[in-house]
């Protein structure tokens, strides 16, 4: 009786009935409840989305427009810069950026995606933040915009080599689309907003649609027979090989930008002799770490061996010293690699490719090496 | 004449005189998905009862086996650590986990057949 009274006060996306006619196997995530894996599994999931296309439901993450009372975006991308590290003025109509929301220590409160509709901004940040980052918006913004949370909206992400000929027969304009293009478009006759973009590491598109139409979409696209459905596991396994960071495990309050080798998502105008340096949270710390560094730094891992080494296992520098010095932070199997990745942090003076290191698994030192990031090349269609 | 015996965290044992074979159950390996890594005792190690005795993983997860009975390890199946995805295929066939002499057979009283297990796992 007690498991089912939790399983009532999870939250259901407007694609619940589709996951459980389809045999998911449903979990609470992020107050959620969602698909881990369907009958499929996450092994064949994984490798589908990789050669052929997988759907995935991410209406559980938040979708805010950012409508400027001015009227002008320039000043809703103006006001947004209050709060991230990112050049939000320079996303041009159309487009579409990564960027985090920083705290006043320098650390990442929440990371997400702003795009430019025109005449507003479209975020999307994580599920399990979305009720802190809209009250951070209202408690910021809301002199300059309204705050509008489209929580009508479910979000489903097509991901995948055959994605882009998958959706061209519903949206025509899809396949003119650049990596990171973004914005209302007509998939099935519907009011769609479509982004190039994902959290696989593969080309693919991610699609806005209006909730009571979402499930005629999905299994409009699950038609063909180039998609699977896709759970949350191996939506895991495929942004890990991808080395895409998972908010509250990777990056948190407690890691800076520069921390978190997301350098490239700040652009030059933000940081020192920048036209618009600083203004956000934590500038002092993130642009110190910029300038003089920061002492550790997130690394991809590769192990040598078959056993995974998983979140929490402590890294030490040889097979027997005493002192840990970093921390896994995400890691598990990789069905395209066949082979375990992990990442981590490190001190800095470790974090060089190739660099030998040891993690703790089961009591044994199991060796390992700092390796490139992504671990599977992206397909990103720039 | 072996008599198969089922433990409650779903590992199963097919007791031949005073050896057992042990892995994992059909129902335990639906439960983890697919499986990538398997490590075995080695041969020798005495194993307490309920001690963890080897790991298996999944993409996602790891996962303890433990001994079902107090022994001594005489052998641990290659095959399977070089082919994890045999628990998936043939849980409680090829994909066995180790092999263990039972050291008091007084210990096997408290573990389930094969309908109390069916009952256990509904």
């Amino acid at each position: 009786m007690l498991a089912r009274d939790d399983q009532d006060s999870l939250k259901k996306t407007p694609l619940h009935g589709l996951h459980v006619s389809l045999g998911g196997k449903m979990v609470p995530f992020a107050g959620y409840d969602m698909p881990v894996q369907y009958p499929a599994g996450v092994l064949k999931e994984h490798l589908h989305t990789r050669g052929q296309a997988g759907l995935f439901d991410v209406s559980h993450m938040g979708q805010i427009a950012l409508r400027p009372k001015s009227g002008k975006v320039e000043d809703a991308a103006r006001a947004l810069e209050r709060l991230v590290p990112q050049d939000i003025v320079a996303i041009a109509p159309g487009r579409q950026r990564y960027a985090q929301f920083t705290n006043a220590d320098g650390g990442i409160l929440d990371d997400l995606m702003v795009a430019n509709f025109g005449d507003h901004l479209f975020l999307v940040v994580n599920a399990a933040c979305k009720a802190e980052d809209e009250a951070h918006l209202r408690a910021n913004l809301s002199d300059d915009c309204i705050i509008d949370s489209l929580a009508d909206r479910a979000l489903i992400a097509l991901q995948g080599p055959k994605a882009e000929s998958v959706l061209a027969k519903l949206c025509a304009e899809a396949p003119a689309m650049k990596f990171m293009d973004a914005g209302p478009h007509k998939v099935a006759g519907l009011d769609c907003f479509v982004s190039r973009s994902g959290y696989t590491g593969e080309d693919g598109f991610e699609i806005s649609v209006p909730a009571g139409d979402a499930e005629r979409l999905a299994r409009t696209l699950l038609e063909n027979p180039d998609v699977m459905p896709i759970g949350l596991g191996a939506r895991d396994s495929l942004r890990l090989e991808g080395g895409l960071c998972l908010y509250g495990h990777d990056i948190d309050t407690e890691t800076t930008p520069v921390e978190a080798a997301l350098e490239w998502s700040v652009q030059k105008s933000r940081r020192t002799g920048g036209a618009r340096a600083g203004g956000f949270p934590g500038a002092e710390k993130i642009l110190a770490h910029f300038d003089h560094g920061a002492s550790r730094r997130r690394v991809g891992l590769r192990t040598e061996g078959r056993a995974p080494v998983r979140e929490g296992a402590l890294l030490f520098a040889d097979a027997t010293s005493g002192e840990p010095i970093g921390k896994v932070t995400s890691g598990g199997f990789g069905p395209s690699l066949n082979a375990p990745v992990a990442m981590g942090y490190v001190p800095t003076a470790s974090s060089a490719i190739d660099t030998k290191l040891f993690a703790e698994v089961r009591g044994q030192r199991l060796p390992l090496t700092v390796a490139a990031m992504p671990f599977v090349k992206n397909t990103y269609k720039r | 004449m072996t008599t198969t015996l089922y433990t409650s965290d779903h590992e199963w044992l097919a007791i031949d005189g005073d050896v057992a074979t042990v892995g994992i159950t059909d129902y335990a390996q639906s439960q983890l998905g697919d499986v990538v890594f398997v490590e075995l005792p080695k041969v020798g190690r005495t194993l307490k009862k309920t001690e963890a005795a080897a790991v298996v993983e999944s993409v996602k997860a790891a996962s303890d086996v433990y001994a079902p009975v107090t022994g001594e390890v005489l052998e641990n199946n290659a095959a399977l650590a070089a082919e994890p995805a045999l628990v998936n295929s043939d849980a409680q066939g090829a994909a066995w986990f180790f092999k263990i002499k039972i050291a008091d057979k007084s210990e096997l009283g408290g573990l389930m057949d094969e309908a109390a297990y069916k009952a256990h796992t509904a």
